[in-house]
């Protein structure tokens, strides 16, 4: 199960993804974070403070926009993660093809100036 | 003789009721102190290839029982899921590279990668009637 909130801050959008993103889950997290491509986001955080549970569909929604992210020079930040949920993006080594932050202060900070 | 304790369960037939299978596997595994980082590892590998069966296995009848056993010996954890569907052997599957399926905004194709990664050991077994994946890992649990 899957809860996934969007909250528009001043100059992001900030995505919370609540519960587990399994394989019956994670085609919700793929949607919100499609819409917010589609709809032109520059900045988009990633809140994992409360994700309890990632499986190969949650990280392969991710996986699967890394190569938009680069080309549209977006940032695109997760934070918050769990000590168990980070060790399972760095099992394939996505941990290293997106960005992942501590918490939402270091997000934040690491956007680039425009 | 061996000291050995195990568990079995019935695996529903819906990927959303995995997480079902999920809190089985972590109520067995809390209960034999193993770190909550390892059990997450173990409850990942299982949840990707029941969750293949579900989706592949068994497209046309979801009435199919997919059984699985937990046996905790010395030193390790094996998990034998047995199911009656269309035999798919991940043993002798060739995974895809990562860069490819990240270059090609793939969202599938790295379940089998996890369970390679996390587990020990996998031996698939495959008759007329049932198949047969054994999941080994080594792990410190108490008894």
């Amino acid at each position: 199960m899957i809860e996934i909130k969007k909250e528009t801050e001043n100059n992001y959008l900030n995505i919370l993804v609540n519960g587990e993103a399994d394989a019956s889950s994670s085609i919700h997290l793929d949607k919100a974070i499609k819409e917010a491509m589609e709809e032109g986001h520059q900045r988009i955080l990633i809140d994992c403070t409360n994700l309890n549970y990632i499986s190969s569909a949650g990280l392969g929604v991710f996986m699967s926009y890394i190569e938009e992210i680069s080309e549209k020079s977006i940032d695109f930040i997760l934070f918050g993660l769990s000590e168990k949920v980070l060790k399972v993006f760095g099992i394939l080594g996505l941990d290293q093809l997106l960005t992942i932050k501590e918490n939402k202060e270091a997000a934040i900070a690491s956007f680039r100036e425009v | 003789m061996r000291h050995s304790v195990k568990y079995s369960f019935d695996i529903p037939s819906s990927k959303n009721k995995l997480r079902l299978m999920r809190k089985f596997v972590t109520d067995v595994l809390k209960v034999h102190n193993v770190s909550d980082i390892e059990i997450n590892m173990m409850v990942l590998a299982v949840d990707e290839v029941c969750a293949n069966i579900i989706i592949h296995g068994h497209p046309t009848d979801d009435v199919s029982e997919v059984k699985l056993a937990i046996s905790l010996q010395k030193g390790g954890v094996w998990f034998e899921i047995i199911d009656q569907g269309n035999a798919f052997d991940i043993v002798s599957y060739q995974e895809p590279e990562i860069e490819d399926l990240v270059k090609n905004k793939n969202k599938g194709g790295i379940g089998i990668m996890l369970v390679k990664k996390i587990m020990d050991d996998i031996q698939f077994k495959s008759t007329s009637s049932q198949n047969t994946l054994t999941l080994y890992k080594k792990v410190e649990f108490t008894t």
